[in-house]
């Protein structure tokens, strides 16, 4: 009823193109986004923002990265946690050893480490795919995982090969507390998110699903694989990265590469799985299930334990938070195999339609 | 976008109303959050000292409280993970009043909090864990390494190695090994054993081992080859009991092998039993207790009514007994507080902490809390944040550990100036200027 497109009229060719060809949704996305520049901020405490905001962004942000290389081209990846600490360790090495480096230099700069990680360790899709990649990407993890171990200059020689970064700070504004630290976040991932949307529609993004949908076809037609495929490689790691340098500069502050290890990796894969595959916002879907359900979990069942009379003990909360998380992943997967984001537009489809639905 | 939205609100509001059912028990009790791991893969190591934690919490307010204080406390489980108990930390440290200190039982997340708990204004007892350098108390103003560190342990594993061999002179060539969690715990004595050898020209030999540590067959091929005259073992958990089969596999002698603290408990030798005799483990002060008169009181005070958070026959364990020291030493830091800041109050972090700075429990009142023969005096200062850096070594006789060695107490002349150049390089990364010693009086 309220959500329909009747006598909304095009024009123009730029009114057809637009991202969100639909009014209520334009209005939409721009009280979400007022909500969260502006009610957020004025709504949350700083242990919403701390413990389930900022990560949420940061690894929403990784997960749209994954997205683009899964979801879109098709290449199944597990490297996505080495990317990441390619990203956090190249940026912390800029930022410390370059003077005056800026702080999204040294961010941006990160992403592009990762970006150039992600080509070389994309060669291999040129030759395999499916299954075989995925193995072939776990590589980059576990080297990855050891070069961060072992190699002490990445690590400026710190004794416990653990890193830290303090004092953030871009063009004079310190970013300190929470709140400031979820803008900053909030900002990077609204940037990423608009160009990745707009890559994804655009004749590179077509040329990644058509490389997706079958690969042989896609070349007869006059994309040229390796381009296509490297290309999505760099994209997604380069987003990856910089994800990475948010997760260890802004959410962490001192990490070591376990922050980055190969289960970094899975989660962010069965974001984008149980998220959606090929969709932006499944990307943010996949993220917070991943991100806030075990932690709501978590503080919810003992309180759901004191309304029936029943206090559970912590290492029940902690196995049930399991148990229960893994039900759900498996009914999220049963009920709806393309993602939380495909429910959300079949929710859409009917509202369309709503109330006369066939 | 309206799920989102939807999601966002039920769970904003649930957590509101969690928060706010748990707020109301704020009266006048002493807030005192423990963060512990009883699942995962080092579940079985950190439950014990879990239970030891609050055992010891529940027999102070059994007696009365801390000077008419009740405690209250909250377990946040994280599974050694160091980004949930960076989530639990901070869903702890503001309810019910404040968190009074956090101990994480963590080095991983012990590095991560350093510079959330001085934001926070919240003590960091890391007691014979954590950064070894944030023994400084002028740069580390919040963290409280009590009763030792790792370079403490180390120095005095060389030390006892040295006293087998029958002096320092007599390490001049030998071999050592390192055999190490993968991790930042298992990283920091590197740089004390380095700096060691370079004094008394023995190798060192560095083999880490992966998380979780059950896969150590590589490394104990290289013990196999290399035959180092000495296996310090670094590990945590289950590495620590893998660790021990696989030199019995190899045949390395057990009386060679040498453990820190958390690689000196039941759990690690109790799956292998004779095959662990006669491996040795640095106690950073106490080893298992079972007589001593502190865990008689627990069984007769908590256990006795049914209260005991663990199983009985673990009372006075190695790592129960870590989980209780470290307890008490949070309890005699807001005790000491009260003593200058008024007799049953609530104490604040900071106050907290200036009763951290001030500790100074000697013999007497070690006696009277039922503490004599676990442990030795400890006095700390604004400066120094450790206290104490005494020894004992002891052994597992294939049924029991028992106290092997005498005291030996860390060298000052080694471990101080590293401590210096350490926590001086920190305060110049972090831009912090360290208290001098009249800002300490205040």
């Amino acid at each position: 009823m309220i959500y329909r497109e009747n006598g909304q009229f095009k024009t123009s060719y730029a009114a057809d193109q637009q991202i969100f060809p639909i009014r209520q949704d334009r209005y939409a996305i721009a009280a979400l986004l007022v909500f969260a520049f502006v009610g957020v901020p004025l709504l949350a405490d700083e242990y919403m923002f701390r413990a389930i905001l900022i990560p949420f962004l940061i690894l929403g942000l990784a997960a749209l990265g994954v997205n683009i290389l899964v979801g879109y081209c098709g290449q199944i990846t597990l490297g996505a946690g080495a990317f990441m600490a390619v990203g956090a360790y190249a940026a912390y090495n800029f930022l410390a050893r370059v003077d005056g480096m800026p702080l999204l230099g040294a961010l941006l700069l990160g992403g592009a480490t990762a970006a150039v990680a992600g080509i070389v360790f994309g060669v291999p899709s040129l030759r395999v795919r499916g299954l075989y990649l995925a193995v072939a990407t776990l590589a980059a993890q576990f080297f990855f995982d050891w070069a961060f171990l072992r190699i002490k200059w990445f690590t400026l020689d710190s004794s416990s090969g653990s890193v830290s970064v303090s004092n953030l700070e871009m063009f004079g504004w310190t970013i300190n507390s929470p709140v400031e630290k979820y803008l900053f976040c909030l900002g990077l991932l609204a940037v990423f998110a608009l160009l990745a949307k707009n890559l994804v529609r655009g004749a590179i993004g077509r040329q990644w699903m058509a490389i997706r949908d079958m690969d042989v076809a896609a070349e007869v037609i006059g994309i040229r694989p390796m381009y296509a495929k490297l290309s999505a490689f760099a994209v997604s790691s380069f987003i990856v990265g910089v994800a990475g340098a948010l997760w260890g500069f802004v959410h962490l502050g001192s990490w070591e590469p376990a922050a980055f290890s190969v289960d970094r990796s899975f989660q962010l894969l069965f974001m984008v799985i149980i998220g959606g595959m090929g969709s932006i916002m499944g990307s943010f879907f996949g993220a917070a299930f991943i991100v806030v359900l075990p932690i709501f979990l978590n503080q919810a069942l003992p309180w759901l334990g004191n309304l029936v009379g029943v206090s559970i003990s912590t290492v029940g909360v902690s196995h049930s938070e399991f148990i229960i998380f893994g039900a759900l992943i498996v009914f999220f997967l049963i009920v709806e195999p393309h993602g939380i984001a495909r429910l959300w537009s079949t929710a859409k489809e009917k509202l369309r339609l709503w109330p006369f639905p066939h | 976008m309206k799920l989102r939205k939807l999601a966002m609100a039920a769970s904003l509001a649930t957590i509101g109303l969690a928060s706010a059912l748990t707020a109301q028990a704020a009266a006048k009790e002493q807030y005192f959050p423990v963060l512990v791991y009883r699942t995962g893969a080092y579940g079985p190591n950190g439950a014990p000292w879990a239970n030891g934690y609050i055992d010891y919490l529940k027999l102070v307010n059994a007696k009365g409280g801390m000077n008419g204080v009740k405690i209250s406390f909250e377990e946040c489980e994280f599974g050694y993970a160091t980004d949930r108990g960076v989530e639990c930390y901070e869903r702890l440290k503001g309810k019910n009043g404040g968190g009074t200190v956090f101990q994480p039982l963590s080095t991983g997340v012990t590095f991560a909090l350093t510079e959330k708990a001085a934001v926070d204004k919240i003590p960091l007892i890391t007691a014979g864990y954590g950064r070894s350098e944030s023994s400084n108390g002028a740069v580390f103003t919040w963290n409280f390494p009590l009763l030792g560190t790792y370079w403490v342990g180390a120095d005095v594993a060389i030390q006892h190695i040295a006293k087998k061999e029958g002096g320092m002179d007599k390490l001049k060539g030998k071999k050592i090994a390192l055999v190490y969690h993968d991790s930042p715990y298992g990283k920091e004595p590197i740089p004390l054993l380095q700096e060691r050898a370079k004094m008394h020209g023995f190798d060192v030999q560095l083999l880490p081992v992966a998380h979780p540590g059950v896969e150590q067959k590589a490394t104990w091929l290289q013990i196999r080859q290399s035959r180092p005259d000495y296996v310090l073992l670094w590990g945590w958990g289950v590495m620590n009991s893998t660790s021990l089969k696989e030199a019995q596999a190899t045949g390395y002698p057990r009386e060679k092998m040498i453990g820190i603290w958390w690689a000196g408990a039941e759990p690690d030798v109790k799956d292998v039993a004779d095959g662990a005799k006669g491996y040795s483990a640095l106690t950073l002060q106490h080893g298992a207790e079972p007589n001593s008169k502190v865990a008689q009181d627990i069984l007769a005070m908590v256990h006795a009514k049914g209260q005991g958070t663990g199983p009985k026959d673990e009372v006075g364990s190695v790592l129960y007994m870590r989980g209780l020291l470290s307890s008490m030493l949070a309890v005699e830091g807001v005790k000491r507080a009260q003593e200058r800041y008024g007799k049953g109050k609530v104490m604040s972090g900071e106050q907290v902490r200036w009763g951290l700075e001030n500790l100074n429990l000697d013999q007497k009142k070690l006696d009277g809390m039922g503490f004599s023969g676990v442990m030795r005096p400890v006095q700390t200062s604004c400066l120094d944040h450790m206290g104490s850096s005494w020894v004992r070594v002891h052994s597992w006789d294939g049924a029991k550990w028992n106290f092997t060695s005498d005291w030996y107490q860390a060298d000052e002349k080694v471990i101080r100036p590293m401590v210096m150049l350490a926590s001086g390089r920190y305060a110049e990364e972090k831009k912090l200027k360290p208290r001098t010693p009249e800002e300490c009086k205040q």
